[in-house]
Formats: structure tokens, C-alpha cells, sequence
């Protein structure tokens, strides 16, 4: 992603060559300027080449140690942060470090995911300390899902709030049958929040069965089960600093609404097996197609967790209620496969969008796309047409293709006229209106005799 | 002709490595072929202090069956990997240069103590060595977390983001072709 922050350093300071090398490469990789000193007369002198945001500091080096020079560093550069790194775990040594300035430590050999967490959030924490920092500078164009496409004024009203609630760290309900696209509303919120620099992590509550969601959510420690052998974290912990979004909400169990307001509202929990406490910083977006407030009354769903989740809610549309976006939508479905397929089909004939126009889309966006991919595969010309379509024969509906009050009129005069045989007197009257007034409305209409 | 050869360092399935072909040609637009006559076993890498296997000498290993290979080597192993500082590595690859190497092992559900889950183990595989390839392609960790560029050291982070290169990291792959 384009950044024009100024690219961060890591000092590495080790007297094993193996070490040096290894993690001067592994930190290059994350786009890091790296450098490396053998001891602490060569650490010193790195000094010069600095600032370094970061210092990786091994305690035991012969010649001047670990410790001694932590203090020496720390009297050069104040806002390094330093990470001690030890062989072996003493406590001592390290409590006296942390004492001493460090910003933590580590045993070699390393967890690689510890490591990188913690390097990001020392150079996170230098940053905050620091008034022209990258997490200030919040950039203020919009950024919305090419994915998103419509110009319905339905849609542009769900753009609009969820821009506004975008600048908020309040909790927001998205509501809407399946298929309408409720995940691309909540990744448009996380990415212009100001969470944005940290991930969004999607959890589907009706996809994990009720024996795992506790452990998908909150994580497990060595051993919480019989098989689980390592460690694992969860969503709660991954979205620290971002934002957690739970798709079916409508769907966990009574225990796990209890559990769920619990995290929601202290924002701290156990791993499944643990005793140790976790923070996490993340905002909540969810998700239902259910209608939660008879989940209430029958007594499904707790009340005091809809309060908690519906703080905020926004409804994105069916389909059906937003026909006028029916033809961008498959025209951009069609350019996306076209791509992905790498076929030369860039139109989708009258008849065909007449079609896709008149159907009801039980399965909305979702579906609208697999009717045109499954078209993209059989499509034998440069167009979509009628025969590429699951449904050509049976069109849903016979009526106005969009809803409006006027398309309605237009259809019902157009009607009127055909049974009439376009005697206009005899239309005039059966419409109950004047026969000027129907001749300005067929002209309007662009209605022609046939 | 630049091509990626995959290389199975075993013990692995030749079936997993044929299955990552047909989405590495079309991420990478170039062919790529598994050379199972080539393959060599984990054992010359293998630290027995540590129960793994060094991924530094895989890829020397590599360099020495193929050397001045016209393109990208990518090796794909089921054996444990790591660096000497770290605990372990998903993989490793020579930034802007020919080799890579990804394991598999921690990619499997089984690992954690969950159920099997074969689509999901090949998506993080793909994902992974799509990943070490755009190392050695010169691309670097990507901050957009869709990006298969992103860093990742746990397996859940490997879930999160997508299999694809970003347009600003496929832009950025010498050569590849529109
Ligand atoms: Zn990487
Ligand atoms: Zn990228």
C-alpha cells in the first residue's frame, strides 16, 4: 500500500553471525532498514548511522554485556525502543533490563509471531510518543469497495450512514438478507475508520459449530483439549486494534450471547484452557438476516445483547426493492469474470437484461453473480444472452421491471392502450382521465402504436 | 523461456505440489511445473537438537541441484521449518533472487488440535507459496491485509488475508505480463 512514511529501522546487536544474518533478513522482508553490530564498540559506533527506532540487544556478548550497554544506548538515543534478546530465561536479568529502559525481551530461539507483534508495537508506541506520527495523519478520502455498486438512492442512503458511523467507534448493526452484501458495508466502515491500519477479521457464527466458536472466538491454550497441542489465538485477540465483524450473529446459543456481551462489554477474556487475562482493543460490526426482535419475544435472543449490538443499525435493501441497479451490477459482474476468465464477452444483450430485470433475486447480489459467472462460462459469443440464462423461460414477474410510480403507469397505459386497440377516447375513459392528458402521457412515455 | 519449478522436498505429496500449478501460472503468468525426478529428502537439512528442518539449507540444497535455473525455484515440504534464532518459519525465500522454500506442516488444522481440513490446508499452502515466490520476485511485506503479501507468523493471519497479489504488488513483479 502506498505510505510515505519514512521507512523504520532495526538495529540488530548480537555476537552470533547466524543471528545477525537471519533476522537482518527476516526484518528486510517486512520492508525494515536493517543493520547489524558484532559487540557494543561496534553498536556504539552504529550509533552514528542511526536514529533506529528499534534495538535488538542480546544480553550475554563477551567484552561489555547486554545490560552495560542497554544503559549506554539509552543515554545516546532515548526514544529507541530496545528489545533484550537471551538465550536462556533469566528472569533476573530481565526484570533488571526492564528497569533499566528495555522495552521487553525475548528467549532465543524466537516466536517469530511474538516477535513481529512486538517490534510493531514498540514502533506503534515510539510513534504515539511522537507528535508527527503516521496514525495522526488520517487521510480523509473515502474508500468504498469496488464491489459496492449501485445508484439507487436505497444505496446511496447505506453508503451515507455507513460513512457517518465510519468517523465513530460505535458498535453497528447491519441488517438484510442474505446475499445483499452486508460483509462489503462492514469492510467500508473498518477502512475509514480510524482502525483501518489494523485488520478486520470476519467470523461467520452460523458456519462454526457451537463446540468450536468458543475457541475460533476467544482461542486456546496448549492442552485447553486433548488434542490441542500449541497455542492458538482467536478472533477477539486477532482484532486487537481493529474491528471484529460477526456475520449470523442471530445464530450462536444462549451461552455464547452470555459469554459474547461479557467480551463486548469488558473488552478482556480468557483463552479457552487459560488463566491469563487478554486485552483487546476492537470495535464490533455485526450481522443478521434474522428478524431479532421475534428472536426476543420468543426468547432466542437476549435482550440485553441486542441493546449492546444495536447501537447503531443500518439496512442494506433486497435486490428486488433496487431493480435500477440490476444493470451496473451484472455489467460489473460481467467485466469481473471477463477478467478472471479471460473471455471476450463485454455485452449483455436487451432481451437478456430484460430478463435479469423482471426476476425476483431471492438470493440478491450473491446471486446475481453466479447467474452471471455460470453465463461467462457458457457464453459462446462476445454477448450474454437469453440462452445463457438458468432462467429464460419462467421471468418471475410480469409487470414493471423497477418500481417507481411512473414505470408502473407507463406499463399499466401501455396495457390499457393494447386492449383497447389504441382508440384513445375508449382507453381515456376506462383510465379515468382526459383525453389530453393521455396523449401527454403516451408522449412522455414514448409509447408508439404498433 | 523463465520458468518456476517446484521441487518436492520430502517427505510430501506430488499431488499438492501439481495442485498449486494452475494458480501459480495464473498469478505469476509463467509456467510452472513440478519436478518430481528432482526431489530430495528433508533428512540433509534435518536438525536433530531441534526436530525440524533448517530452511537456509534447503535452500542451498536447492541452488546446488539447479544452478542458474532460468526462473524461480520453489521448494514445498510437510516438514517443520525454521531459521536459527526463530522458533519456526512458514518458509523462506531469497528476496529478489531464485530460491524459496514453504512447509506445510503448520498449515494443517490437525497441527493446532482441530479437525482435518484438506481445502483449507491447500488454500494456506497456495497462499503461502504464492507468498515465498513474491519474495523472490523482489516484493516485500504488504501492509493492505487482503494482500497475500501481508505478513503473516500465525496461521490465523494466513487465514485473513487473500490468495492474490494486490495491483500495487503484481504491478511491481518484473515481467509479469498483462
Ligand atoms: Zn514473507
Ligand atoms: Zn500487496
Amino acid at each position: 500500500m502506498a505510505d510515505t512514511k519514512r521507512q523504520q529501522s532495526i538495529l540488530i546487536v548480537d555476537d552470533e553471525f547466524i543471528v545477525r544474518t537471519s533476522l537482518s533478513k527476516w526484518f528486510a522482508q517486512d520492508g525494515y532498514k536493517t543493520a547489524a553490530a558484532e559487540d557494543a564498540i561496534h553498536a556504539l559506533k552504529m550509533m552514528d548511522a542511526g536514529p533506529w527506532d528499534v534495538i535488538i540487544l542480546d544480553i550475554k556478548m563477551p567484552g561489555m554485556d547486554g545490560l552495560e550497554l542497554l544503559k549506554k544506548l539509552r543515554e545516546i538515543d532515548t526514544s529507541a525502543q530496545i528489545i533484550m534478546a537471551t538465550a536462556f530465561a533469566s528472569v533476573e536479568s530481565a526484570v533488571q533490563a526492564l528497569k533499566d529502559g528495555a522495552f521487553d525481551y525475548v528467549t532465543k530461539p524466537i516466536d517469530p509471531d511474538h516477535l513481529s507483534h512486538l517490534v510493531s508495537n514498540a514502533i506503534r508506541q515510539k510513534m504515539l510518543s511522537n507528535e508527527n506520527t503516521l496514525l495522526h495523519q488520517h487521510i480523509s478520502e473515502t474508500a468504498v469497495s469496488s464491489e459496492i455498486v449501485g445508484e439507487s438512492p436505497q444505496m446511496a442512503r447505506v453508503l451515507d450512514l455507513s460513512m457517518t458511523v465510519a468517523k465513530t467507534d460505535t458498535t453497528v448493526m447491519i441488517r438484510g438478507e442474505s446475499g445483499t452484501g452486508k460483509e462489503l458495508i462492514a469492510r467500508t466502515i473498518h477502512a475509514n475508520s480510524a482502525r483501518r491500519y489494523f485488520p478486520i477479521i470476519p467470523v461467520n457464527c452460523g458456519a462454526v459449530s457451537e463446540s468450536l466458536l468458543e475457541s475460533e472466538l476467544f482461542g486456546h491454550e496448549r492442552g485447553a483439549f486433548t488434542s490441542a497441542q500449541y497455542r492458538r489465538k482467536g478472533k477477539f485477540e486477532m482484532a486487537d486494534g481493529g474491528t471484529i465483524f460477526l456475520d449470523e450473529i442471530g445464530t450462536i446459543s444462549q451461552k455464547m450471547q452470555v459469554e459474547l456481551l461479557r467480551v463486548i462489554e469488558a473488552k478482556q477474556f480468557m483463552r479457552v484452557g487459560g488463566s491469563e487475562t487478554v486485552h483487546s482493543d476492537f470495535r464490533v460490526i455485526c450481522a443478521t438476516n434474522r428478524n431479532l426482535e421475534a428472536a426476543i419475544a420468543d426468547g432466542s435472543f437476549r435482550e440485553d445483547l441486542y441493546y449492546r449490538l444495536n447501537v447503531f443499525s443500518i439496512s442494506v435493501p433486497p435486490l428486488r426493492e433496487r431493480r435500477v441497479d440490476i444493470p451496473q451490477l451484472a455489467q460489473f459482474f460481467m467485466h469481473k469474470y471477463a477478467a478472471v476468465m479471460n473471455k471476450n464477452v463485454s455485452e449483455i444483450t436487451p432481451d437478456t437484461m430484460d430478463i435479469l430485470m423482471r426476476y425476483d433475486w431471492p438470493g440478491n447480489v450473491r446471486e446475481l453473480e453466479n447467474v452471471i459467472e455460470r453465463a461467462m462460462v457458457l457464453a459462446v459469443s462476445t454477448s450474454i444472452r437469453t440462452c445463457d440464462m438458468p432462467f429464460q423461460t419462467v421471468p418471475k414477474k410480469e409487470g414493471p421491471a423497477d418500481r417507481t410510480l411512473n414505470a408502473v403507469e407507463r406499463v399499466h397505459i401501455e396495457e390499457m392502450l393494447k386492449q383497447n386497440n389504441w382508440n384513445i377516447s375508449r382507453t381515456a375513459e376506462v383510465l379515468a382521465i382526459d383525453r389530453v392528458t393521455l396523449y401527454n402521457k403516451i408522449e412522455k412515455y414514448g409509447l408508439k402504436k404498433p | 523461456m523463465q520458468s518456476i519449478k517446484l521441487v518436492p522436498v520430502l517427505p510430501v505429496s506430488i499431488d499438492l505440489l501439481r495442485s498449486l500449478c494452475a494458480p501459480l501460472e495464473a498469478e505469476y503468468r509463467l509456467p510452472v511445473r513440478v519436478d518430481a525426478a528432482h526431489a530430495f529428502d528433508s533428512e540433509c537439512a534435518f536438525d536433530v537438537s531441534r526436530g525440524q528442518c533448517n530452511s537456509s539449507v534447503v535452500l542451498a540444497e536447492l541452488l546446488r541441484l539447479f544452478p542458474g535455473h532460468d526462473g524461480k525455484l520453489l521448494a514445498i515440504t510437510s516438514v517443520d521449518l525454521f531459521i536459527p534464532v526463530l522458533t519456526f518459519v512458514f518458509g523462506e525465500a531469497q528476496l529478489n533472487d531464485l530460491a524459496a522454500v514453504a512447509s506445510g506442516c503448520r498449515l494443517r488444522e490437525e497441527f493446532y488440535g482441530m479437525a482435518s481440513d484438506e481445502g483449507l490446508f491447500r488454500e494456506r499452502v497456495l497462499k503461502e507459496a504464492v507468498h515465498e515466490l513474491g519474495h523472490t520476485f523482489g516484493l516485500l511485506h504488504c501492509r493492505d491485509f487482503n494482500c497475500v503479501m501481508h505478513s503473516s507468523t500465525s496461521v490465523d493471519e494466513v487465514d485473513i488475508k487473500g490468495a492474490h497479489l494486490c495491483a500495487q504488488c503484481a504491478a511491481a513483479v518484473p515481467g509479469r505480463r498483462l
